[in-house]
């Protein structure tokens, strides 16, 4: 069965909250919008969110790491917010186990939000109804855009290419590959849920110069050695 | 539920504007209005790509901040008491104000252009206007950068130059945060990591692109002249060093005249043609430098030499070689910078070891301009790119020059892997334009438009813009003896210049998309008082403003006459070669921007442009009127497709010609608009592989560029390692230039001279040190959200969710030592003043100082936002205690960078201390009164779903 999600790579992921801007855009437009703001010129600017950028900070200056870990629903196998709901809104898609809600029969009870560990719900204060990532399930089925266009606005605005997005299930897709190869891993597995989206490490890139230094690299210039013995032997000024 | 299936009626392609980064857009409409703004994939800046700034385009469109016909003051400056009056009134009131401005001279108008992406265009328009008092924004941004790199290089970076990062495996970022190049430099980092290379990150906060490096060089602010120059004493020490290029590519082996005292001290050894000359170690003779690859010369790089005249010359290596032992061993620059003397060494060997023992070597068969052909290119695969945090010191221009000076001796300069050009650039250093010559206000004529450029670069003093006294010509200062090389004007210095009548009074400012009156100003308890004194008659001290905006910004509010333009999405823009355009390192690329939607019911607005056409012509000004007295463009389209700087030559350089078979040059063609609608909105032409590197010498690359006009010919671009003119106004502070234009005997202004316009990069304290000393420990500066970044002209309703105000960011080492916890309320104060403002602790941030973001903080009432808005509550502006001036002695200087004038905002020296009072404000706190369909347009609930 396949399972869609996003695999984000916070190697390059810069935090510029492109994703989250881009999703709110189409998304607001979208089969699933809008997206409501609150109060938005006011003291408390607030909104409904499908994704957001968490920032944080990771050690003692001068070693000191800088995180930017984007965050929407995960579409978790084992969805917490699916069993919880009173009405079945709330439901898990067989054939590609995004998890949607169904606004029609969603009664604004918060049950869901409540018991998903990872705080990915956004409820509509207007609509008073439960909101979420829907993989942009309106982009990636529409047959009238082209092919490459048919998947989540956050992976195609992306500016650092930090995304990819595909059936985590197929050996054959980007995403599978992405996980395999980078090792990639889910937030929190310990809350059960076994989440889908995954996210891939970040890594240092050391130069190693040992060798080089051995054989090659010697404070020998003759030009450097020409002039620094001429400023000792001579204390002129030019 | 069905799910899918076409969400739009109408796609447009289109160029953003929400930075200035100028991406390719597509626009997708539904019910007559914008759903959904998206990267266009075919644009080669973006390639599909598109930031959070970009993404929230469709908020201006509905901002309550929008202007919705022109305004006229009714009130005092600053008390938002406007009347909107129809068009024809404000044009009427415009072209009066203007031309009786003119008639007295000129020079009293004063044109000033914020983050314009038609710089060409208004140049063009203020000399029809006859005035030289025109700029647009670079003399606060990164002019020092700019300058040094066309000054050395030919090129920079941003518009001009980006990383390879096809083939770098190095890149060293210094002083940056965001950039121009918002997309295409996250899509290029992600590429260099993807591909194994290496990113450092040097900067005294860890944010932005550092967050992803594999290195964080946490160096002291103002100090990265001393580590670039430390580096290159590394390379010199382990002969990490492309002395071919050195000798082939640039005036490092030239001969430098040493006698003291005399006119022709530090200047080039010539022949009598003229010819700079080097000595030839192989005929042990002194040879013409531009024989060196002709006849296989072997230029000595150091040594002193006697001249058969009888006086010593030295190689400009030599000086440089000897600058470096003498001051930049990495131990004494790690007492600057901060910086462990072993980190800086390994560096330094790092950059080496991947430029010299990794060379990149592509295929590529070309030649040079010597005739020799080469089977490949070979590059050195490291990259640099700096900016504001370089740029914005008192010593960013001698800092920026040592960058370019460390990627000359690595020969990473427009070679694979290292810093490519973008055309139309590089250019032939020699050739760039000076600024237009006067003598005189009295050379300024009411009906002479001026022939030349406002703005260039000056190769001695008889090219600055003084006086028979030496007085400033220009009302900014601009080449005057206080900053010499003013390449982008000093538009920082226009207030405060206007309000003391120094060097004279003005009598009409306009100012086109800048916000004067607050963020792009400093000291602005001082700005507020310029723009609302009065003499003694009531009559403002600045006697006219007019703004163009789109938004109620602090400076419409300070304005006396409010011209509404369009958005970005309203009107007909091209991103043009003259200007800036959206080229790439692989060729030129120009773009249009159509108006895509209609300005909101009720909403009577114009673009500038068009505001300009009718200016232009209601004022008569030659350029503007047919011979037969008829107006000569009907509206800006019309101009955009027929005007001619030259004959072939146009603001868009694709489908030129009757036709729309010509590329560059051609006629006009009344079809062009459409074509590029067609062409998805840009034109690109691809540069074959092979004319795409060392352009500065590719024979096939400078003659297709000398055909479509990039350059004016085919001989080789030798870089300035030694930057000759520098050398002319430092003799002049000697008193020993032969020239017209003398200096002030004023020795603070010819000791400046002396010192400064070094032709050889070096490092000194940024002035605030010495200024204010002890009292004031912390520097204190701006960095930009990558989610703002020049986007904050409308406060984006979903862009300020993200950072609705601003704190002070602060290494909680330091603020343990100061008694300062978490989220404190603090009072910082500099020499001139203090700002209340709440503490933020985080690691990522060098102890020395702390920093803040840019233009979050907003007087209350603008913007469209409530009065209880963070921005104005809890957000603050640090330009508030930024001096924009210093005394030494008798004499006021500008608190500017003495070669180029850039803005030194950075140098800001501060004390940090807990406020008595923890009440949750922000101080100072300055207020104007919103419009009144600005109050009754924002909404407490927003569902955009068209």
């Amino acid at each position: 069965m396949a399972q869609y999600a996003l695999v984000i790579d916070l190697n390059v992921c810069v935090g510029c909250h492109a994703c989250a801007v881009n999703c709110k855009e189409w998304n607001t437009q979208g089969q699933f919008g809008p997206l409501s703001d609150y109060d938005p010129y006011g003291e408390t600017p607030s909104g409904v969110w499908y994704n957001r950028v968490f920032t944080f900070e990771v050690g003692e200056f001068p070693n000191v790491e800088i995180f930017h870990i984007p965050k929407s629903c995960l579409h978790c196998q084992e969805a917490p917010c699916v069993p919880v709901c009173p009405t079945g809104a709330s439901y898990k898609r067989e054939e590609d186990g995004i998890v949607l809600v169904n606004y029609n029969d969603c009664i604004g009870c918060k049950l869901c939000s409540w018991n998903c560990p990872y705080g990915c719900r956004e409820f509509d204060e207007i609509e008073k109804v439960m909101k979420k990532c829907t993989l942009c399930i309106d982009r990636i089925y529409d047959e009238s855009l082209p092919p490459s266009q048919r998947k989540p606005a956050c992976v195609l605005t992306c500016p650092a290419k930090a995304r990819f997005f595909g059936d985590i299930e197929d050996p054959q897709s980007e995403a599978y590959k992405a996980i395999k190869e980078r090792g990639g891993y889910v937030l929190f597995p310990s809350t059960g849920a076994v989440p889908s989206n995954h996210y891939l490490p970040r890594t240092e890139k050391e130069l190693d110069l040992s060798d080089l230094e051995e054989r090659i690299l010697k404070p020998d210039s003759q030009l450097f050695l020409e002039v620094w013995k001429r400023i000792k032997t001579s204390k002129e000024d030019y | 539920m069905s799910i899918g299936g076409s969400f739009y009626e109408e796609k447009n392609y289109s160029t953003c504007y929400m930075c200035a980064c100028r991406c390719g857009i597509e626009v997708y409409k539904r019910n007559g209005k914008v759903v959904y703004i998206k990267g266009n994939e075919e644009h080669p800046l973006n390639r599909g790509v598109l930031c959070a700034k970009g993404s929230a385009g469709i908020m201006k469109e509905y901002s309550p901040a929008r202007l919705r016909k022109p305004l006229l003051r009714v009130g005092p400056r600053g008390s938002g008491q406007f009347k909107e009056i129809e068009w024809e009134e404000a044009l009427n009131i415009a072209v009066e104000w203007i031309d009786s401005a003119r008639r007295k001279n000129p020079a009293k108008v004063a044109f000033f252009t914020g983050r314009d992406q038609m710089q060409a265009i208004n140049g063009w328009f203020a000399q029809q206007i006859g005035t030289i008092n025109w700029a647009a924004h670079g003399g606060f941004c990164s002019v020092n950068v700019a300058a040094a790199g066309l000054m050395s290089t030919g090129y920079s970076f941003w518009e001009f130059g980006d990383p390879d990062f096809e083939n770098t495996r190095y890149l060293m970022m210094i002083g940056v945060a965001e950039d121009h190049a918002s997309n295409p430099f996250k899509l290029g980092i992600q590429e260099l990591k993807r591909k194994g290379g290496k990113l450092v990150f040097v900067n005294p906060v860890r944010w932005s692109y550092g967050a992803i490096a594999d290195e964080w060089i946490p160096i002291k602010p103002g100090t990265d002249g001393a580590f670039v120059l430390s580096l290159a004493y590394v390379l010199f020490k382990y002969n990490l060093i492309d002395w071919e290029f050195l000798k082939e590519r640039t005036n490092a082996t030239w001969l430098v005249i040493n006698k003291r005292g005399t006119s022709e001290d530090g200047l080039f050894y010539r022949d009598a043609e003229g010819n700079p000359l080097v000595y030839d170690k192989v005929s042990r003779s002194f040879k013409p430098a531009k024989l060196i690859v002709p006849e296989g010369l072997n230029p000595a790089f150091t040594g002193e030499f006697e001249t058969p005249e009888g006086f010593k010359v030295r190689p400009a290596f030599d000086i440089f070689a000897e600058r470096l032992i003498q001051d930049y061993e990495p131990t004494k620059v790690e007492k600057i910078t901060g910086i462990p003397a072993k980190d800086i060494e390994r560096i330094a060997k790092e950059i080496g070891t991947i430029a010299f023992f990794n060379p990149v070597e592509l295929p590529l068969e070309w030649t040079d301009v010597w005739g020799r052909k080469h089977k490949t290119i070979r590059g050195r695969p490291v990259s640099f790119h700096i900016m504001r945090g370089v740029a914005s010191h008192t010593n960013g221009f001698q800092t920026a020059r040592a960058v370019f000076l460390l990627e000359m001796l690595l020969g990473c300069i427009d070679t694979p892997g290292g810093h490519l050009a973008k055309p139309p650039y590089p250019k032939h250093i020699e050739d760039f334009p000076k600024p237009i010559k006067i003598r005189s206000l009295k050379d300024l004529k009411y009906d002479k438009p001026l022939h030349g450029s406002l703005l260039g670069i000056p190769q001695n003093p008889d090219d600055l813009l003084v006086d028979k006294e030496g007085n400033p010509l220009r009302i900014d200062k601009a080449y005057s003896w206080e900053f010499p090389i003013a390449v982008h004007g000093c538009i920082h210095n226009v207030i405060p210049c206007a309000y003391k009548k120094d060097p004279y009074p003005i009598e009409v400012l306009i100012i086109y998309m800048a916000n004067m009156a607050w963020n792009s100003s400093q000291d602005i308890p001082y700005i507020i008082k310029a723009l609302t004194a009065k003499d003694s008659a009531g009559n403002y001290l600045i006697p006219k403003i007019i703004t163009v905006d789109a938004f109620y910004s602090e400076q419409v509010a300070y304005s006396d006459l409010v011209l509404p333009d369009a958005t970005y999405l309203e009107q007909w823009f091209a991103l043009s070669l003259l200007d800036r355009p959206p080229s790439v390192a692989d060729g030129p690329v120009d773009a249009l921007r159509q108006p895509v939607v209609e300005p909101p019911e009720g909403f009577d607005v114009k673009p500038w442009g068009d505001v300009m056409i009718e200016l232009g012509t209601r004022l008569n000004l030659p350029g503007f009127i047919k011979e037969d007295g008829s107006r000569k463009y009907r509206d800006f389209k019309d101009f955009l497709v027929n005007w001619q700087p030259k004959p072939g030559v146009g603001v868009l350089a694709g489908w030129r010609g009757e036709k729309g078979d010509k590329h560059f040059i051609g006629e006009p063609n009344p079809d062009q608009l459409n074509m590029y609608v067609k062409n998805r909105g840009f034109f690109y032409y691809r540069l074959p592989e092979h004319m795409r590197y060392n352009r500065h010498i590719n024979r096939d690359y400078l003659e297709w560029a000398k055909a479509v006009g990039f350059v004016k010919r085919t001989d080789p671009i030798i870089m300035n390692f030694y930057l000759e003119s520098l050398q002319t106004f430092r003799l002049a502070g000697l008193g020993l230039w032969k020239g017209e234009n003398q200096p002030p005997e004023d020795p603070l202004i010819r000791d400046r001279l002396v010192k400064y316009m070094d032709p050889l990069p070096f490092w000194y304290p940024p002035f605030e040190e010495d200024i204010s000393g002890d009292q004031y420990p912390f520097y204190a500066f701006t960095v930009r959200p990558q989610w703002m970044y020049h986007s904050w002209d409308s406060q984006n309703a979903w862009l300020r969710q993200i950072s609705t105000r601003n704190y002070l960011y602060m290494n909680p080492n330091t603020a343990e030592k100061l008694g300062i916890k978490h989220l404190d309320w603090v009072w910082v104060e500099s020499r001139i003043g203090r700002i209340k403002c709440q503490v933020f602790l985080t690691q990522a941030t060098e102890p020395s100082c702390v920093w803040t973001w840019n233009a979050i903080g907003k007087m209350s009432g603008t913007w469209g936002l409530e009065e209880t808005a963070q921005e104005s509550q809890l957000g603050f502006l640090l330009n508030h205690i930024i001096p924009y001036n210093f005394r030494t002695g008798s004499r006021e200087f500008f608190y500017c960078d003495p070669v180029t004038g850039h803005f030194a905002w950075f140098d800001l020296k501060v004390k940090i201390y807990k406020a008595e009072d923890q009440k949750a404000s922000a101080e100072p706190r300055y207020s104007v009164k919103p419009l009144p369909h600005i109050e009754k347009r924002r909404g407490k609930i927003l569902r955009y779903k068209p």
